[in-house]
């Protein structure tokens, strides 16, 4: 399915989640934080860049990954991203969630 | 399996195969799930390593201490030492429970088990037999894990063998996991969500542990969520071998950086790696090292005859999944493709269904384990089910 955002029309699944992430720019970024009600600081995209990063090099992500990497640690990755900071900073991200096999 | 491959394979006159395992018998890791509901028995599960080796093959029964990748060198503990042409790693992934505060802790085996240990799914098979009853939470602590539907076999076997000892009313199952749900993919979430429901298993998501309280029996997560536990069963942080992080060869997890095609060593061209060992986004099931060592077989002829290596491993996996009541699920799917419903291995016939619960899936799950026996280990194609992911059968839309 469809979704109009930042006046760009994007791919996104039934939860929302982009399904192209060559489709992603930082406007759509930025809106889609909105919509988890998140204003996006300096901080928040240092992660995000951190993220798309690792998902480019195809290395899964972890909570624990993430407070390892020097970036953030994961007491303030919640501060930032509250409650699920992962699925939520993926999302902002158009990357896909951390999922399993079904 | 790889020895089995290229022992039919290679010129024995000009190569000398060796295995180095430091272990005498061979656990065949599926029925660890069993073990614990009293439906395997250990000698169901445990066989000589020596049973499955071709004569031709030097089977080593040492650890290795180090593998000197620069010198083409493994290192073993008695101070031997083997130089190679070609290494395989296949050292696997095990649980590392010391990742979470407190896991290991005072509770450890007595109401906190884990079920991907021979030792810890016997000890929660023992703990079963006498439980009373309670608040049953069965956990993921992150990914990647081996197997990853055994979390959710376990809990819905749980279900059916407290029904079966009439004791279901006395047993609270909560399924607790980092991900956004029990399923994550949109057709498996759409097609099996209802089992959940119809088991009454209650679901905890996004839940990242930060913490085991022993005193307390709670686990709590990063962002201060507490689940309290009469019998935790959870599936600890899983790592590659110790080995790998000795060497210097692996990642943070101590996974061998891999081409997810070729299953060749990023670093090192005449290191190939298979199964759980390697960091390749594909599942850490048994099915995609036996789909995987049919590429490596060619990839390593390949290399040796100088030729480029192909990059043909699809990220295959093929899973029955235990949804109880002597009933279960195949999953079948690849890099690309998510698990779909349909017919297996034949479009239209079957006679296995995907993504639907059926006896003859149960009974399918069954057979794998004299399959993996004796086709698996000694490098027998399956019949009908090639390496590569077959598109015919599956429902897509």
């Amino acid at each position: 399915m469809t979704k109009q955002i930042a006046s760009t029309t994007i791919d996104v699944n039934e939860e929302g989640f982009m399904t192209s992430f060559s489709q992603w720019n930082k406007s759509i970024g930025e809106e889609l934080a909105k919509e988890s009600n998140i204003n996006l600081t300096p901080r928040h995209w240092q992660i995000i860049d951190y993220i798309q990063d690792e998902y480019k090099k195809e290395v899964p992500l972890s909570i624990r990954k993430i407070g390892k990497s020097g970036v953030v640690d994961i007491k303030e990755f919640y501060e930032l991203f509250p409650k699920a900071p992962l699925k939520t900073a993926t999302k902002i991200a158009g990357i896909p969630k951390p999922a399993s096999c079904i | 399996m790889m020895a089995n491959h290229l022992n039919k394979k290679l010129d024995r006159e000009e190569w000398e195969i060796s295995i180095i395992d430091e272990r005498e018998k061979h656990y065949y890791q599926p029925g660890y799930l069993f073990l614990p509901f009293d439906i395997y028995e250990p000698e169901d599960i445990i066989k000589p390593i020596r049973k499955f080796i071709p004569k031709d093959v030097h089977l080593i029964t040492e650890k290795i201490k180090k593998i000197d990748a620069a010198e083409n060198v493994v290192r073993l503990s008695n101070g031997n030492f083997l130089n190679y042409d070609i290494l395989i790693i296949a050292t696997g992934a095990r649980i590392a429970p010391e990742e979470v505060e407190g896991m290991n802790g005072k509770e450890w085996q007595q109401s906190v088990f884990d079920f991907y240990t021979f030792e810890g799914a016997l000890a929660l098979r023992n703990k079963l037999r006498e439980w009373q009853g309670g608040k049953l939470v069965v956990h993921i602590t992150e990914m990647p894990i081996k197997c990853p539907v055994a979390p959710l076999e376990f809990a819905f076997l749980a279900d059916s063998y407290f029904k079966h000892k009439k004791m279901r009313d006395k047993v609270e199952i909560t399924y607790v996991t980092p991900m956004s749900g029990a399923f994550t993919k949109p057709k498996a979430d759409t097609a099996l969500h209802h089992l959940l429901e119809e088991k009454k298993i209650s679901i905890e998501a996004d839940f990242a542990i930060a913490e085991l309280d022993n005193e307390n029996k709670k686990i709590i997560d990063w962002g201060g969520r507490e689940i309290a536990f009469d019998l935790l069963v959870t599936v600890p942080t899983n790592k590659g071998d110790d080995v790998i992080e000795r060497s210097g060869l692996g990642d943070d997890l101590n996974y061998v950086p891999t081409n997810k095609g070729s299953l060749q060593s990023i670093v090192y061209k005449n290191i190939f790696v298979i199964g759980d060992a390697t960091n390749i986004p594909a599942s850490k099931a048994g099915s995609v090292a036996h789909f995987e060592a049919e590429v490596l077989t060619e990839n390593i002829i390949r290399y040796i005859k100088g030729l480029p290596l192909k990059e043909e491993f699809d990220g295959h996996a093929n899973c029955f999944v235990e949804t109880g009541n002597n009933r279960a699920l195949l999953i079948d799917f690849n890099y690309t493709h998510e698990p779909v419903t349909g017919e297996f291995p034949f479009a239209k016939i079957g006679p296995l269904k995907l993504l639907k619960e059926s006896k003859v899936n149960h009974l399918g799950k069954l057979a794998f384990r004299w399959i993996y026996w004796n086709m698996l280990l000694k490098a027998t194609p399956i019949p009908f089910v090639p390496a590569k992911m077959k598109l015919a059968g599956k429902h897509f839309d």
